[in-house]
């Protein structure tokens, strides 16, 4: 991620003023501190509701600590100790990391390829960038319903389609593996039109004459993609993996709701599709409100989210280290 | 920029099915929404629309589970307010780390990067006390306030101002006296107007599409977000699909409409982002 932090303008020169006159002094006053309020909301509004929730979760996840319960009392690792020997977490944490990888992987090697489409002269330019992106501007939870439907034992169109071509139907919503990929193909379908146009803005910022060189020395166009394109994209592949790993790992809409009735938070009868999100959700609010057992399993999702980001970058960096020592300066210009 | 590939037959086959693909879940929606009950026992699926779409939307809204057009009020003050709020703090935010100088910018632009990659939505079991302590709970300003502002929308403002806005003009009008507060006014709104209207749009959308935190902080049925209100009627004990799927049709209509309006402009503000993040 190439970072401008110098493009401000270059140091104002000092006031002229030889006699410090009352408006002079305000106005110095003015350009001293008035920074200081315009970026404060942000920083006051984000420590409270966003920064303090986030450590806070630390302190209350070394607490018995509940909706009535009127003193928590500090019991240390426990709810930790606790997580670690609970088998319905670590349910939760293999279903995270399934659904993440079936969603994750196809999504962004098909982003790859259909930024590589739209890459080229095309009638309706913005026409069909509009149809890949417009899952994206949908209503996660209204497509999370459809999609339930889409996936419906009996009367679901994807059985339906299946059946026709001979392949018996599949219970998307009552086995394990199933369930994965049917709210993976969710997140694929909203997230790769997404990533295929941050992409694409990459790819054109590529310089043609590298294409043409490599076609004089006889590449032909899918060695282009691989030793040119890929290579060249890596800071951008870095940005959008690590982004879908924040948002992937923490994936709570579409399996709450692909599944439906009272039971729906713990995604299906048995679990079948509860991420870590939903998990801490179960224990943290309604009916249980066990707030610091819930704690402590969204710090382990944290850390999760760290590890898998870490892991991710690394992979990244090694494949194709052919890339270029340029790749930081790649200049704006998306058209 | 030197010419592209030229697209080939097979080019527009494969877009043509990706585009399909991707819309035909939403048309199938609107179809749905369209048709009487007994549409989703039915084998082939229907695909074209029918006549029920009006019988529907009045089922929908007596419907006494849903609170649905509370919910599509509520959303939309929810949104209005946190749209609002982004793009006036994001602007001035914005402005003051690409125009103006202060001692420690650079650290504290970094700590506002920082904040995008922090999954905040884990902080929600505090934020619950603490709205419990407000006595917010299942009120719209638990849902609002967490919002007000994003690192992303300041991180946007920040790159854009730094080229759009000109350092002249903001001499001169110094020169002339203006405080940092007109020159916000008179020159940088107008030159941030068009990044700022990308930074709504999709704040907009963002807050339209919230589930999570309205779903932990309302639980009162008779207040819900739009959100909340199909997820009512999802895990309703008895469903009408027909009737539920009118609901999601109309949740999702405001953001097609957005979309529909500004798409040129939205696909412009992800991909320029894209470039610089």
């Amino acid at each position: 991620m190439a970072l401008q932090l110098d493009a401000r303008p270059p140091a104002t020169p000092a006031p002229r003023n030889t006699r410090p006159s009352r408006a002079g002094r305000l106005s110095r006053i003015d350009a001293k501190y008035s920074p200081y309020l315009y970026i404060a909301p942000f920083f006051v509004i984000f420590a409270i509701f966003g920064a303090w929730p986030l450590a806070y979760t630390f302190w209350v996840s070394l607490h018995d600590w509940d909706l009535l319960g009127s003193d928590p009392t500090f019991i240390g690792a426990e709810n930790y100790t606790r997580l670690l020997v609970d088998s319905d977490f670590w349910h939760s944490v293999v279903n995270t990391l399934g659904i993440f990888v079936l969603s994750t992987l196809p999504q962004l090697l098909a982003a790859l390829w259909l930024a590589n489409l739209l890459n080229r002269q095309l009638r309706m330019r913005t026409g069909w960038r509009m149809a890949v992106l417009v899952p994206n501007v949908t209503s996660t939870a209204a497509v999370a319903i459809v999609f339930g439907v889409l996936f419906g034992r009996e009367f679901g169109m994807v059985n339906w389609l299946l059946d026709l071509v001979g392949v018996d139907g599949i219970e998307w919503k009552s086995n394990r593996f199933a369930s994965w990929v049917a709210i993976s193909t969710m997140v694929d379908w909203r997230w790769t039109g997404y990533n295929a146009l941050i992409f694409l803005a990459a790819m054109q910022a590529i310089p043609r004459d590298l294409y043409e060189a490599a076609a004089i020395d006889g590449a032909n166009r899918a060695r282009q993609f691989w030793t040119i394109t890929v290579p060249l994209l890596k800071p951008t592949i870095i940005f959008c993996v690590i982004i879908s790993t924040i948002g992937g790992l923490q994936l709570f809409t579409e399996p709450r709701l692909f599944h439906s009735g009272t039971n729906a938070i713990r995604g299906g009868p048995m679990r079948e599709s509860q991420t870590m999100t939903m998990y801490m959700f179960e224990n943290a609010f309604a009916p249980y409100y066990n707030f610091g057992y819930g704690s402590a399993v969204a710090w382990l999702l944290f850390a999760l989210i760290a590890i898998v980001a870490a892991i991710n970058v690394l992979i990244i960096r090694r494949l194709g280290a052919g890339a270029r020592p340029d790749t930081g300066k790649r200049k704006g210009g998306s058209r | 920029m030197s010419r592209l590939w030229r697209a080939s037959p097979l080019t527009y086959f494969a877009l043509v099915a990706a585009a399909v693909l991707s819309v035909f879940p939403i048309y199938w929606m609107f179809v749905v929404a369209s048709r009487s009950s007994d549409a989703m026992g039915q084998l082939p699926p229907p695909v074209t629309p029918g006549g029920n779409l009006g019988a529907n939307i009045s089922r929908l809204f007596a419907n006494t589970d849903a609170y649905f057009l509370t919910g599509l009020i509520n959303s939309a003050i929810v949104a209005v307010v946190v749209t609002t709020s982004v793009v006036l703090f994001s602007t001035l935010a914005g402005f003051a780390f690409a125009k103006l100088r202060f001692r420690g910018s650079n650290a504290l632009l970094m700590i506002i990067i920082a904040t995008m990659m922090v999954p905040t939505q884990l902080g929600i079991i505090p934020l619950y006390m603490l709205m419990t302590k407000l006595n917010l709970n299942d009120r719209l300003p638990a849902v609002i306030m967490p919002a007000l502002v994003t690192g992303f929308g300041v991180f946007m403002m920040r790159q854009y101002a730094g080229q759009a806005v000109s350092s002249e003009l903001i001499e001169a009008a110094r020169v002339d006296g203006c405080g940092t507060a007109r020159i916000y006014w008179n020159v940088v709104v107008p030159a941030l107007r068009p990044a700022a209207a990308v930074l709504g749009l999709l704040t907009f959308m963002t807050t339209w599409n919230d589930f999570l935190w309205p779903y932990a902080v309302l639980n009162d049925p008779e207040n819900p977000t739009v959100q909340l209100s199909l997820r009512a009627l999802s895990d309703g004990y008895y469903q009408d699909m027909s009737q539920v799927f009118t609901g999601t049709a109309i949740a999702t209509l405001p953001l097609l409409l957005v979309f529909v309006l500004f798409g040129r402009q939205i696909i412009g503000g992800i991909m320029e982002g894209a470039v610089k993040a």
